[in-house]
């Protein structure tokens, strides 16, 4: 895993031309302070909370392209892409935000209707995604698919139906309060359709329970409380690389697996549109694509030069990426919710 | 009442104005930023979680306070080595991180937790903590301390006198207990159950994680469910009025209940009991509250302890941050409390109640109407995440000033009923009257609010999440950041050492308030 960034040094300290003294440095700081307002412009970057921690991609991120851009690169942290989404609305047209970065394929169509968005300038691009990507706002940056994760030594069923039917227990997130809880309602969806309220309806009792986001759930799991958990084709990978762990594997489901597609897209109340644009076109870039795999534990949408870094090759492969189409997506969650609730609220 | 006017009364009318503001501002700032639609109004699967978020409330309050009663009592009439540590190790599951109370809880009652493992061994089936038994015995969990604590200071607030009083008139247990006991419950154990009862509705991921799905919806959860699938800001706050309109209702009924009782002054001195009654019957009742405390406990200082060492950096500074937080949100919170909590006392009667009740507004409030009302209403002056600590000491504050209230009110009414007319002979009014009258007596009160609002407030995750960007995470932020990185050990060692500073803060006021007291 990545060091720990310590904080770079103001642009121009005058404290190196030997001036001593506390009130000299005190005063050199405000000074390098005001020079970096004043000469640098500064890009807000709207993000999720994990993408800024000290193991996200966001210190490696900043660093890269504050290198390159001549400005000064500021994270602000919401919950998650659903959270980030309503803070955008929240503030509307008067935000601060240049760039939003942490939306999904199940946002996107709000998103665009809230008309805040601008063109990403980005095209042109050879994706790595499971699907073809046409879209003039949004900027797909990493993508996974959703997955059963468990131990090896369990013996994972192949499909919902024998998932059903088995006596292997689950540990879930609620859609209402998780994105890879909605994920999963839309997995069942997509792949069962009109069925999809007696596969929940069988599902539940496999089911141990609940949670509210993806840590809950996850941290069960590991504590044995059931034998698997929703989380991300890529969840062994972590294990594997940052752990040293071979012990996680993700189950093939034949159904195919659901696709989540990360995105950015730059903000149209913004005062340096240019220097968004610029961001997206980096976020593409083989600089950023290379962090991502490793700290935001996600396939690049865009293949590094050196490719997928070792541990990547073991995980599964999905063969067929279920997506409901992103404009389509309010309508179907709306009724996947309530097929949901119905089926488990008994 | 002939005194003249009072600029005591008037801080307090002020402290419970701000807290009204504070709630119902943030209540009328997210409605007015609403659009009526077409999903306006509530359906049928809301008023099932408001049935359920009553149900579980109601339940888990009178429990915890049913149980609370024997610990109380024996913790009160006995004197053992290590009771003042075992007392402040209790209250210790009140001031976790939800999560992390869950998972303590899940190694000891849940799949491959310890209750499970023995009864393997023993051949016996397992038994499964996820249902509703799961969510009353995760709320007991966490309220019975409090429970206990209140009810403690209520046993301990009964003068030496009246037991000494009793066993020289040779009253019997029984007797002893309905003369002198059972009126000191009637008065604290409503406020108790319904201190317990508002936790409860607010409360969304005990309900879910232990109910085992969308059965256990509660009245917080729809309204996260309003807010990030619909963007449905009139659901969201027609639901939060909603819990703050059963809260209003509850707290009414409970403050109504509850009789103040005439117990008289004492001179303070120590106490001795005669009417103990057998010591296995006392043993037990602490044994098994400690038992069941402190298990979880153990489970989580064993699975976090060794990460402790390994902690990066970024988690300690967390953890500075989220002192400061604490120390801040509790001199706050002891301000609020004292000041409503004299002009309680000294305007009596329904606006006294009102008083209090705005007092206990805000554990009613949403946390998620809360955190994103004050954003929407500071959002136009300043960009709120550079006011993320100290929104987060205020709120904090706001949500462990009914607990404060709790401690304060019967506590002040006492000081005011033993002492007031001997104060105001002696022309003692305002400032020199809280200096030298409520101030010294209201020590231990003080001091137990005082911790129980810091330790609260370091744990709490609640608004900070809404306002923190990437360099302002507390403690139990910076736990859910480890968590979300996979990083679940080192998660376990912040937790540890969550519980600690918490416990830390808790332990250093209550003592602060009992230096000079013999408990």
């Amino acid at each position: 895993m990545r060091q720990t960034q310590t904080p770079k040094p103001p642009a121009r300290a005058s404290f190196r031309h030997g001036v001593a003294g506390p009130m000299a440095i005190a005063a050199g700081l405000m000074a390098a302070q005001h020079a970096t307002a004043q000469d640098r412009p500064v890009l807000d970057v709207y993000t999720y909370d994990s993408f800024v921690t000290e193991w996200g991609p966001g210190p490696a991120m900043e660093q890269a392209f504050e290198s390159t851009c001549a400005c000064d690169l500021r994270f602000t942290a919401m919950g998650d892409g659903a959270a980030l989404l309503a803070r955008l609305e929240l503030e509307g047209a008067r935000t601060d935000a240049d760039v939003v970065l942490g939306l999904d394929t199940n946002l996107m169509a709000e998103a665009r209707e809230t008309g805040l968005l601008s063109p990403s300038g980005v095209s042109g691009i050879d994706w790595t995604l499971p699907v073809d990507w046409q879209d003039d706002i949004f900027v797909p940056y990493d993508w996974g698919y959703f997955a059963f994760v468990h131990r090896t030594d369990f013996d994972a069923p192949e499909n919902f139906r024998a998932l059903a039917e088995g006596d292997a227990s689950i540990v879930i997130q609620d859609p209402r309060s998780s994105t890879p809880g909605l994920g999963l309602l839309l997995w069942v969806k997509q792949a069962y359709g009109d069925e999809a309220p007696v596969i929940w309806e069988s599902l539940s009792d496999n089911i141990v329970t609940v949670t509210p986001g993806w840590s809950e759930a996850y941290n069960l799991f590991l504590e044995g409380e059931a034998d698997m958990v929703l989380s991300y084709t890529t969840s062994p990978a972590y294990h594997l690389i940052a752990e040293d762990d071979a012990g996680f594997a993700a189950a093939r489901f034949d159904e195919g697996h659901y696709l989540q597609v990360e995105v950015a897209a730059a903000v149209a109340s913004s005062d340096t549109p240019g220097l968004a644009q610029d961001f997206l076109s980096f976020l593409v870039s083989d600089a950023a694509q290379s962090i991502l795999p490793t700290t935001n534990w996600m396939y690049p949408a865009v293949m590094p030069q050196a490719g997928l870094p070792d541990g990547f090759d073991v995980l599964i492969d999905p063969g067929k990426a279920l997506l409901v189409p992103p404009e389509e997506s309010p309508q179907v969650t709306r009724e996947a919710l309530s097929e949901w609730l119905a089926a488990l609220g008994r | 009442m002939a005194r003249r006017p009072r600029p005591l009364t008037a801080a307090g009318l002020a402290a419970a104005g701000l807290v009204a503001a504070l709630v119902l501002g943030s209540l009328a700032a997210v409605a007015s930023r609403a659009q009526i639609g077409p999903g306006a109004g509530l359906g049928p699967g809301d008023w099932g979680a408001v049935r359920f978020t009553l149900w579980q409330a109601a339940v888990s309050a009178a429990v915890s306070v049913a149980l609370a009663v024997p610990v109380a009592r024996a913790l009160a009439r006995r004197r053992f080595p290590g009771r003042g540590l075992l007392v402040t190790l209790l209250g210790a599951p009140f001031i976790l991180p939800v999560i992390v109370a869950i998972l303590g809880l899940l190694m000891v009652f849940g799949r491959a937790g310890w209750v499970n493992d023995a009864l393997g061994v023993a051949g016996l089936p397992a038994v499964s903590i996820y249902g509703w038994h799961g969510v009353i015995l995760a709320n007991v969990f966490f309220n019975l301390p409090l429970a206990t604590r209140l009810i403690l200071q209520g046993w301990l607030s009964i003068p030496a006198e009246r037991f000494r009083l009793a066993a020289s008139l040779g009253l019997d247990r029984r007797r002893a207990f309905r003369l002198i006991e059972a009126p000191m419950l009637r008065e604290v154990l409503p406020g108790s159950a319904l201190v317990i009862f508002l936790i409860c509705t607010t409360s969304f991921a005990v309900a879910l994680t232990l109910g085992g799905g969308p059965r256990a919806t509660t009245i917080e959860l729809a309204i996260y469910q309003a807010f990030r699938f619909d963007f449905d800001l009139s659901r969201a706050a027609l639901l939060a009025l909603l819990q703050l309109g059963v809260t209003a209702l509850a707290g009414t009924l409970a403050l109504t209940v509850a009789v103040p009782d005439a117990m008289g002054a004492g001179l303070g001195r120590p106490l001795v009991r005669w009417d103990r009654g057998p010591v296995w019957g006392d043993g037990l009742a602490i044994c098994l509250a400690a038992l069941f405390l402190l298990a979880p406990l153990a489970a989580l200082l064993l699975r976090g302890g060794p990460a402790l060492a390994g902690l990066p950096a970024s988690v300690w500074v967390a953890a500075g941050r989220s002192t400061a937080v604490a120390l801040g949100s509790a001199l706050l919170c002891l301000g609020l409390g004292l000041a409503i909590a004299v002009a309680a006392q000294r305007m009596g009667g329904r606006r006294a109640r009102g008083v209090e009740l705005a007092g206990m507004l805000g554990l009613a409030a949403s946390p998620l109407v809360l955190g994103t009302g004050l954003f929407i209403m500071l959002y136009p002056f300043v960009r709120p995440d550079r006011l993320a600590l100290p929104v987060t000491a205020l709120v904090n504050a706001t949500m462990a000033l009914p607990f404060a209230l709790r401690a304060l009110v019967p506590a002040v009414a006492r000081i005011e009923r033993d002492y007031g007319r001997l104060a105001d002979s002696l022309g003692l009014g305002g400032l020199a009257r809280l200096r030298r009258l409520l101030l010294p007596r209201l020590a231990r009160p003080l001091g137990f609010a005082g911790g129980l609002a810091a330790a609260l407030s370091m744990g709490d995750l609640g608004v900070i999440a809404l306002f923190a960007d990437a360099q302002s995470a507390t403690l139990p932020l910076q736990l859910y950041r480890l968590m979300g990185a996979y990083r679940m050990d080192e998660a376990a060692g912040a937790a540890v050492l969550l519980l600690g500073l918490s416990l830390l803060a808790f332990w250093i006021f209550d003592r602060g308030g009992r230096v000079d007291a013999d408990a």
